[in-house]
């Protein structure tokens, strides 16, 4: 089949200016070479720690930002450079849910002309007219379509996402970016909005990238999940792979943090890895693989050498040289090749200098971790 | 399938309303009739606060008041008073030079009095005085909030050199001399320019010197605002929607900028009228016997001991007149603070 969305080695380095001068004396590098598609019909999750840069790749694929480098393909049209006139006729097939209920409203616009701005802006005038077509849109995402003319200060968070959504999806949109959409609501409402969203993918037939910070969310909704870490994709798989044998030790450790919905499993499964030290900043990234400074398993060569993102088994990308639950895969040529050069043994019996600690933690602090959500997970 | 939670919304609402009758999602039975249900806009609940804010209408009726006053001044002073520039030697003690009687000469013929020497009507003179505060002061703010608000908004929408350039030189403009400025630049106007007499020229350099001066504060609070208004979501919303920067600039940030414009707008009235008295004051405003307040005053020095109530006057309508723009602009900022309380 051939993808919706397509990105290859997509980067985003915002430039650090200082002085009076505005010289550049660096750049965070928020997005670093990101490889990833997107089908039509599926939801892509996408999961990391605050400041990985997801909302960054979020808006680079509705082209909010212009990429430094790498190239975005929708519908096989790049799109990497295109201009505002340029990318306005592509601006109705993908659209974007923001984070922040309160704030991707504007206080001074009543909801009718919020979810009319689609159709003025892109010329569009649907059948039985804009007001009939906004009043159906509020009905569709379960408001009150009477409410045409109230302010979004007259709505709860939840009712202001919904009125948001509505707004993404008025013009009929193929792809939609929804970046943790819910992650600002009440724990009691964020069930109902993600069903809300299920359900719209389901009618309409649309095709989600869905942004979240931790997996319990992306659980529900996601076919495929990618974990980002540091500005890039660390492991990209297909729901049942990533839940049932995460490879990438980061994917394993956000895992662990995740409460399990099946209590039979829970006594096994719930020993929690507990991540050691900080992310480290995005202005300087460490060398070789980004994960090593918390790594339990890091070695020389995860210090040297960055692993490229492969194909470990059918349907799961890692990019990591001694990836977890690895039985029974043959490692590809591609990495024993890597290996060879570096004259370095794939699997040491014992890690150096970071401790190795995958043990059961029983201190349930979970700083260094996503937060974790309640376990009434949504739709189950 | 999902209840979208009506309950909190209207509690919420209602929070920052008090008794709105009609909350959304409380089942109302009016409209059910397809018709659409009416919105309490921001402007709406602001001009609900100002009403219940009593020191702030009381400032407001003086500042109406006053407003008036100043427009009927010739129908006022043609019913209660004399020509301003009128000389009335025979309400003067030819002896000492000072208003014949107790107060400063006020009668049923003077309301406030005369002026010394010259026996000029006081109740005229403030009267008039008042045109000449309010139009230097309100020209004043206009071409300031107007400078300021272009190139505040430029400013911080732009960003980059453009807001580098633009901030230095607000920068510049506040640590200027502003008063030594304005005094050597009014010494050196000719007495005609463009078609204006005397006072028309005086008038229009204290508006622009003022305004002029005025715009950097407009300014920096109107960048502020863009700066952090150009980042919300909801304008990332318009550019996915393919908005282009003017419809953005229009719709999306300007309305949000009104409000704090208008607040910064109704202080600035007050600081001007001070700064035009203490031009004038400084023999920097306009000439006699064209008649204002900080002129009166600073004639009324000389003859402060034998009658003071000719210096009492002009400083109460200062005063009052200060006292109740700040009130009412006081009121109008709470009424258009979101976060305002009340
Ligand atoms: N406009 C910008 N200018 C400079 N740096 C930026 C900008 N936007 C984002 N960054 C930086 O890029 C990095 C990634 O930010 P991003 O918002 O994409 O993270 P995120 O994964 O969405 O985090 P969160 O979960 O907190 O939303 C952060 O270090 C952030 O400070
Ligand atoms: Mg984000």
């Amino acid at each position: 089949m051939e993808p919706l969305l397509k990105v290859t080695g997509l980067q985003k380095h915002f430039p650090i200016r200082k002085g009076l001068l505005q010289r550049q004396t660096g750049a965070v590098k928020a997005v670093d070479g990101l490889d990833f598609e997107v089908y039509p019909g599926e939801t892509l999750g996408v999961v990391g720690e605050s400041g990985c840069g997801k909302s960054t790749m979020g808006r680079l694929i509705t082209r909010l930002l212009e990429p430094t480098g790498g190239k975005i393909e929708f519908q096989g049209t790049d799109i990497s450079h295109l201009g505002v006139a340029g990318m306005r006729p592509l601006r109705r097939d993908v659209q974007m849910i923001f984070q922040d209920p309160y704030g991707s409203l504007n206080p001074r616009h009543t909801v009718g002309s919020i979810v009319s701005a689609p159709f003025k802006l892109q010329g569009v005038e649907p059948e039985g007219g804009v007001k009939k077509e906004v009043q159906r849109l509020l009905g569709l995402v379960g408001l009150n379509p009477e409410h045409y003319n109230r302010y979004p200060h007259e709505f709860s968070g939840g009712q202001r996402q919904r009125i948001g959504i509505a707004r993404a999806l008025a013009l009929k949109p193929k792809l939609v970016v929804a970046d943790e959409p819910v992650s600002a609501l009440d724990v009691s409402i964020q069930a109902q909005v993600v069903n809300l969203l299920d359900d719209l993918q389901d009618e309409l037939g649309l095709t989600y990238v869905f942004i979240a910070h931790d997996l319990s969310v992306v659980r529900h909704v996601s076919d495929r999940i990618a974990v980002m870490y540091l500005g890039k994709i660390v492991e990209l798989a297909d729901r049942k792979s990533l839940y049932e044998s995460p490879m990438h030790p980061y994917t394993k450790a956000l895992m662990s943090a995740v409460p399990v919905p099946d209590p039979r499993r829970r006594g096994a499964k719930s020993e929690r890895i507990l991540l050691q030290g900080d992310v480290p900043s995005p202005i300087a990234p460490p060398p070789g693989c980004r994960f090593h400074t918390r790594c339990w398993k890091a070695t020389d060569l995860c210090r040297t050498q960055e692993p490229p993102l492969l194909e470990l088994r059918p349907g799961q990308r890692v990019a990591c040289h001694h990836p977890e639950n690895a039985e029974g895969v043959t490692v590809p040529e591609a990495r024993q090749s890597v290996d060879v050069t570096i004259t370095k043994k794939p699997e040491p019996a014992e890690p150096e200098a970071t401790e190795p600690e995958p043990e059961a933690e029983a201190t349930a602090d979970a700083k260094a971790e996503a937060e974790v959500k309640k376990d009434d997970a949504p739709g189950e | 399938m999902t209840a979208p939670l009506h309950e909190t919304s209207a509690g919420e609402a209602t929070a920052t309303v008090d008794g709105a009758p009609d909350a959304p999602g409380t089942p109302d039975k009016s409209g059910s009739g397809g018709k659409a249900i009416e919105g309490r806009s921001p402007w709406k609940i602001a001009w609900t606060r100002l009403k219940r804010d009593k020191l702030a209408l009381a400032g407001a009726f003086v500042v109406i008041f006053l407003i008036l006053v100043a427009i009927f001044a010739p129908v006022i002073v043609g019913l209660l008073g004399h020509p301003p520039d009128e000389f009335h030697e025979d309400q003067i003690d030819p002896l000492f030079g000072t208003p014949i009687g107790s107060w400063g000469g006020i009668n049923g013929d003077f309301l406030l009095g005369v002026e010394p020497v010259n026996g000029r009507d006081v109740f005229s003179r403030i009267v008039y005085g008042a045109r000449i505060s309010l139009l230097v002061a309100f020209l004043a703010a206009v071409f300031a909030v107007f400078l300021g608000t272009i190139l505040g908004i430029i400013a911080g929408y732009f960003g980059g050199w453009i807001d580098a350039a633009l901030s230095r030189v607000m920068d510049v403009m506040l640590a200027f001399p502003q008063l030594l400025f304005t005094i050597a630049l009014v010494s050196v106007l000719p007495n005609e320019l463009l078609g204006l007499d005397g006072s028309g020229v005086r008038i229009a350099a204290l508006v622009l010197v003022i305004g002029f001066f005025g715009w950097p504060y407009v300014g920096r609070i109107v960048r502020g605002q863009t700066l952090s208004l150009r980042n919300r979501e909801y304008v990332e919303a318009a550019q996915s929607l393919g908005a282009g920067r003017f419809y953005i600039l229009r719709r999306e940030l300007l309305p949000n900028l009104i409000a704090p414009i208008t607040v910064y707008a109704t202080l600035m009235i007050p600081t001007n009228i001070l700064t035009e008295a203490a031009l004038s004051f400084l023999g920097a405003g306009v000439k006699p016997p064209t008649a204002s307040w900080g002129q009166m005053l600073s004639t009324a020095i000389t003859t402060y001991e034998s009658d003071p109530l000719f210096m009492v006057i002009p400083g109460l309508a200062i005063f009052i007149t200060v006292l109740a723009f700040n009130l009412f602009g006081d009121g109008v900022r709470d009424a258009l603070d979101p976060k305002g309380s009340r």
